[in-house]
């Protein structure tokens, strides 16, 4: 180490301060921690390099959960969204989806206002160069190997200017600039996105750490000149009428703003014929780019090549914001040189005439398998270091900042000695995600999608507090008030529901009319509240006239009443394969388990187990390479070992999330 | 479904533990912290009293009865032992009957009432295994078995599946994975694909899927039938000649048969082969008024029997003409016919002078015609006919030409059920006008469990099922 170093101490240093990097830090600070975030550019923080939305199909979810915890992004986008629309309203209520347009300029002024204030927060213009660590000793590891995997421990970082801080977690956010390239068909330049300046001495540092990199890849469109372009040949898209909030915490007057529109175009066969003659100039069809690209987010050349039967695609031309004339063309990214996409742009209706301001281009940057990390996003390999973002694997800034989010708690758990919080499956996004990310072989950016939830009807985006304030109340990030406004809401929800379940309507003919008023069928016999709202046709509010005494109750709760009452079927189903799947989750495997004393365990299986160390038989159930019978022979090789009276085995369990410092009261189950 | 070690140990669980084939003895083993108060709720001494505190490792002579009417219904040895000195290392009774299946099952019945739980398949042996009863060298032994068995599963089943018939479960998965698949594009990407008209495209599909099916579980019903044999139960009035019938066909005494009406009090049982065909025979008391307790029990007995046969046999003397007991068989019979159950009149003692002819007999029935057979059970002749017409009625020579799919193992069957079950509740859902997200829902069941079938979804209750291949009951 340099021996004119200067040192600073601290707790918690979060690398990166994009959008995993705000929420890691500002989590590790709020909850009491010495937090010191890096950035290469202080005015980059929570930059929006790619698309101006944040929400949308199920990271719309992610988003609500992220508040429901105490995260920032919530709050930070309904103080900056300039159109919002729920997805998917006529659909059931597991697949409704907030998204929104940011001013991409006011989104990330505003977070940086809320890091510049936060207490215990510092914000440091640097590149971070080194991960210092030290070799965890014999001695402390002798008689507690179950605790001690790792073998190495963080100390501190090193910037570039030398300055060391020393600190006892750190948390690397790099998100696409470790290593990054930008490529525009023959122009490559070697720059984090949207010309940033990238990071590049941390690989060494990794290398040294025995840490692995792979190459992923992805790409953003062209911002065009909005006075270039001719909207009267695009279909307006406005947002919706009534705005509601992404947080919790926010007054859903306060969001009934001013919007502004997008438009809706199309590309043709010209422009894929314009595509199909220079894909050779295309750098991943010229195989220029070695990274893996996400499949769900394809080029223009990707949709031209591999669904060549479709003659046009959807264009969006979204505002980048309020005070700028700059459009994303939402559709349309690509990598091709600058000449083509000056061309294949111009065959769009509206765009003749475009200008592009920055080109379309594709980004190559380096990030870990995530496999390597634990649940609690630590990596395997060296106590206290965490990992959040686009680094893991991911892709979307809601994916990263919930990333972000959970590795700020359970750093500063870590910090604390308590158990860091792992979300299940059965109870959030962020748990699917986390896991997806930890457990399952990801051979490309991992963008998180409904489909991925199992259970995603008791995972709605409506319902987030209800399942997740406690956790966020637990490490420190909910206020009282806060944990116990949804206790009195998760109560008025069973009572409205019971109250409901025991109101019977008669035949009676004022019944009747009023059933006829408002275009349902009428009663043969006497039925309940709750059934007359099973009906589909019927809503909470529709009964009112048959349910004079009711009691006032907000909207929060009348929603969630109507939902459960209304699908009570469906819920009851998925709450049963929610009861499945927790005995196997519940099921820990100890840390210290020798994986080479199972008996029958095939070669293939023990190579993934040993590799991977999954904490529970679940985690264990859905890696790729174990079969059911390696599982059942895990399992019964756990049975026998707990059995053993004697031998000082004492596997050390990871119990679930028990010792909490904060009491919490069990709210009933919604 | 699921791997059950989490689940509540300390219930207590009961199966019968012996094969089902013999009608002699059979045990119904009771096991868990509750098993004494469960036999004391149905035991009673020979002198009706209740059991007064057993020691462990004794046998009880007394009889079973029924908890809520008191009814004997058998005498009974019992066997006790207390924990951890029994096979499942919990506390045991094991109940000795010998009234043939039908009795066990009533005990089983008796005994469930009473407060067990049926046992899973295999529960005894996980219980014993868990209880520490097995040694780690047995466990391990336990293991390689597990994974052999597993081995042995999945080629068996593979073998089985191979060409048309995986080919087409694969088929129909990969058309339901389509359609999850496109739900889930539209939900996530709602500017882009549309649902309009779509719940109505996939109505279709599914009804199409389901009918196919249907007709894989019904020919595996049938092929069923193959392997396990036809539950067949033999009536007909008092010494129509239902025993001498059964004889025959078991080729040996087996029934006490006396000129004397009512000789065969009770239900007997026997596997019989004909010809490449199995039968499960129950020989039936005959069906009249009698005011013999003893045989009033028989004919009650019958009557249960008829409720689960797939084959009646019924015998009418054409020596005697149709009788009033005649037509009630006859009514009963009608009643029990439901989709998949087959009669076969067998006109009998057609070595005597006939006195009915098919014409008369067919008036029996008010909305069917009946199959009839003209056999002489004495002389041994219609056997072969017998067995021509059950080939026929259960389409079994055109299973054991047809290449069509139909699968035989009870896993793969209750994995059908399932995602037959699941197709049905998407059109349920999709008839109640629900948003396509809810479809989606219960195509993903019936992708994972058609994918169960042929071992492509990861199963998360192997154990259950690999214990399973143990018998039942240990």
């Amino acid at each position: 180490m340099n021996q004119n170093a200067y040192h600073i101490e601290t707790d918690i240093c979060v690398i990166g301060a994009g959008h995993a990097g705000c929420e890691a830090a500002l989590a590790a600070a709020r909850i009491g921690f010495r937090t010191v975030i890096f950035t290469m550019n202080v005015d980059s923080i929570a930059m929006m390099p790619c698309n101006p939305h944040i929400g949308g199909s199920s990271k719309g979810h992610l988003v609500r959960e992220i508040d429901a915890l105490g995260g920032e992004m919530g709050r930070n986008i309904d103080k900056t969204f300039i159109q919002s629309k729920m997805l998917n309203q006529s659909k059931g209520p597991a697949v409704h989806s907030l998204r929104t347009q940011a001013d991409k300029a006011a989104y990330s002024m505003s977070m940086r206002e809320v890091l510049e204030n936060q207490e215990n927060l510092e914000i440091r213009q640097a590149e971070v160069t080194d991960i210092l660590t030290e070799e965890i000793s014999a001695d402390e590891i002798k008689g507690k190997e179950g605790d001690f995997p790792q073998k190495r421990r963080v100390v501190g970082v090193q910037i570039h200017q030398g300055t060391i801080y020393s600190c006892r977690a750190v948390i690397i956010c790099t998100g696409t600039y470790l290593n990054a390239r930008c490529l525009v068909g023959e122009s490559i330049t070697e720059t984090g996105p949207s010309g940033m300046q990238r990071s590049t001495f941390l690989k060494d540092s990794l290398d040294r750490l025995g840490i692995g990199l792979r190459r992923f890849k992805t790409g953003t469109p062209a911002r065009m000149d909005g006075r270039s372009l001719d909207y009267s040949k695009m279909t307006i898209q406005k947002g919706d009428e009534k705005v509601i909030p992404f947080s919790y915490s926010t007054d859903p007057k306060d969001v009934q703003i001013e919007q502004v529109p997008c438009w809706l175009t199309y590309t043709n066969e010209e422009t894929h014929e314009i595509i199909r003659e220079n894909l050779d100039r295309s750098p991943i069809y010229a195989g220029i780019i070695e990274g893996t690209g996400p499949r769900y987010c394809p080029s223009i050349e990707d949709k031209v090549v591999k669904f060549s039967e479709k003659t046009r695609h959807q264009v969006f031309i979204e505002p980048e914001g309020r005070s700028t004339n700059e459009m994303y063309v939402d559709g349309m990214s690509s990598s091709m040189p600058d000449d083509v996409q000056q061309k294949m742009y111009r065959t769009v209706p509206g765009l003749e005439n475009c200008r592009i301001v920055k080109n379309a281009y594709a980004i190559e940057y380096d990030c870990i398998n995530a496999n390597d990390l634990k649940l609690s996003l630590e990596m395997k390999s060296v106590d206290g270091l965490f990992c959040a973002g686009q680094f893991n694997g991911s892709s979307g800034y809601e994916e990263a900042a919930a990333q972000g989010l959970l590795a700020g708690i359970n750093a500063s758990m870590k910090l604390k000695g308590q158990e860091p919080l792992i979300l299940k499956r059965s109870e959030s996004y962020i748990g699917v995600l986390i896991d997806d990310l930890v457990s399952k072989d990801n051979r490309e950016p991992y963008r998180m999608m409904t489909s991925r939830a199992e259970y995603r009807l008791l995972l709605r985006q409506d319902n987030a507090d209800l399942r997740l304030r406690k956790y966020g109340y637990r490490v420190g990030l909910i206020s009282q008030e806060q944990y116990d406004y949804v206790c009195w809401k998760k109560k008025e929800i069973q009572k409205e529901m019971e109250r409901l379940r025991n109101i019977k309507v008669g035949a009676a003919s004022s019944n009747q009319k009023i059933l006829r008023e408002i275009g349902t069928s009428e009663l043969k016999t006497a039925v309940t509240l709750a059934e007359l709202l099973c009906r589909p046709e019927i809503t909470y509010e529709k009964l009112k006239d048959l349910d004079p005494n009711r009691p006032k109750l907000p909207d929060a709760v009348t929603e969630q009443v109507e939902i459960n009452l209304k699908y009570e079927g469906y819920i009851q189903r998925q709450k049963k394969q929610v009861e499945e799947f927790n005995r196997l989750e519940n099921r820990a495997i100890p840390e210290n388990i020798d994986y080479d004393e199972v008996p029958s365990l095939r070669l293939e299986a023990r190579q993934k187990l040993k590799e991977l160390r999954p904490s529970s038989i679940g985690q264990a159930s859905r890696m790729s390479g174990v079969t059911p019978a390696d599982v059942a022979v895990l399992l019964i090789y756990l049975e026998k070992e707990k059995q053993k009276p004697d031998t000082g085995n004492t596997a050390k369990h990871n119990t679930d999330q028990s010792d909490d410092h904060r009491k919490i009261s069990e709210g009933e189950k919604i | 479904m699921a791997l059950t070690f989490d689940k509540d140990q300390n219930d207590t669980i009961a199966a019968i533990a012996t094969g089902m084939s013999e009608a002699g003895i059979g045990i119904v083993r009771i096991s868990g912290p509750h098993a004494a108060g469960i036999i004391r709720r149905i035991y009673r001494t020979k002198s009706g009293k209740e059991m007064t505190s057993w020691k462990p490792n004794t046998i009880h002579y007394g009889k079973i009865i029924d908890p809520e009417s008191g009814e004997t219904i058998d005498e009974v040895l019992v066997s006790w032992m207390e924990a951890p000195h029994s096979y499942t290392t919990e506390n045991t009774a094991e109940v000795n009957t010998h009234g043939g299946t039908y009795v066990i099952h009533r005990v089983l019945d008796a005994v469930l009432r009473a407060g067990a739980r049926m046992a899973e398949p295999g529960e005894f042996t996980k219980r014993a295994f868990l209880g520490g009863r097995m040694d780690l060298s047995e466990a391990g032994a336990v293991m390689d078995l597990i994974q052999s068995q597993n081995e042995f599963a999945r080629k068996v089943s593979l073998a089985q599946l191979e060409g048309s018939v995986s080919g087409k479960v694969k088929e129909l998965r990969s058309s339901i994975l389509y359609e999850i698949a496109y739900i889930e594009s539209a939900l996530d990407d709602p500017e882009n694909y549309s649902l309009d008209g779509y719940p109505e495209q996939l109505e279709k599909k599914c009804e199409s899927i389901l009918s196919e099916l249907q007709a894989v579980l019904r020919r595996s019903e049938n092929g069923k039938v193959l392997q396990e044999g036809i539950r067949t139960v033999i009536i007909g009035k008092p010494n129509a000649g239902k025993s001498s019938l059964l004889n025959r066909l078991a080729g040996e005494e087996r029934a006490i048969v006396t000129p004397v009406a009512g000789t065969t009090r009770d239900t007997l049982e026997e596997t019989v082969r004909l010809g490449d065909l199995t039968l499960c025979v129950t020989d039936t008391a005959g069906i009249r008024k009698t005011e013999d307790p003893v045989e009033k029990i028989g004919v009650e007995r019958a009557r249960k029997a008829m409720e689960t046969a797939q084959l009646f046999l019924f015998v009418l003397d054409t020596s005697a003409g149709i009788t009033q007991e005649d037509r009630q068989i006859a009514q009963m019979i009608e009643e029990e016919l439901t989709t998949g159950r087959h009669c076969i009149v067998l006109l009998n003692k057609s070595d005597l002078p006939v006195q009915v002819e098919e014409e008369e007999v067919q008036k029996l029935w008010k909305t069917r015609k009946m199959e009839c057979l003209s056999l002489s059970a004495l002389e041994n002749t219609g056997l072969d006919e017998l067995r021509s017409k059950i080939e026929e009625l259960f389409h079994l020579g055109e299973l054991a030409s047809s290449t069509e799919l139909f699968v035989t193992d009870d896993f793969q069957k209750s994995a059908l059920r399932e995602t037959i079950r699941s197709l049905e509740l998407v059109i349920q859902s999709i008839e109640n006008g629900m948003s396509e997200d809810f479809f989606s829902i219960d195509l993903r069941n019936a992708y994972a469990s058609l994918g169960r079938m042929i071992g492509e979804e990861v199963e998360d209750d192997l154990v259950e099922e690999i214990f399973s291949r143990f018998c039942l009951g240990k």
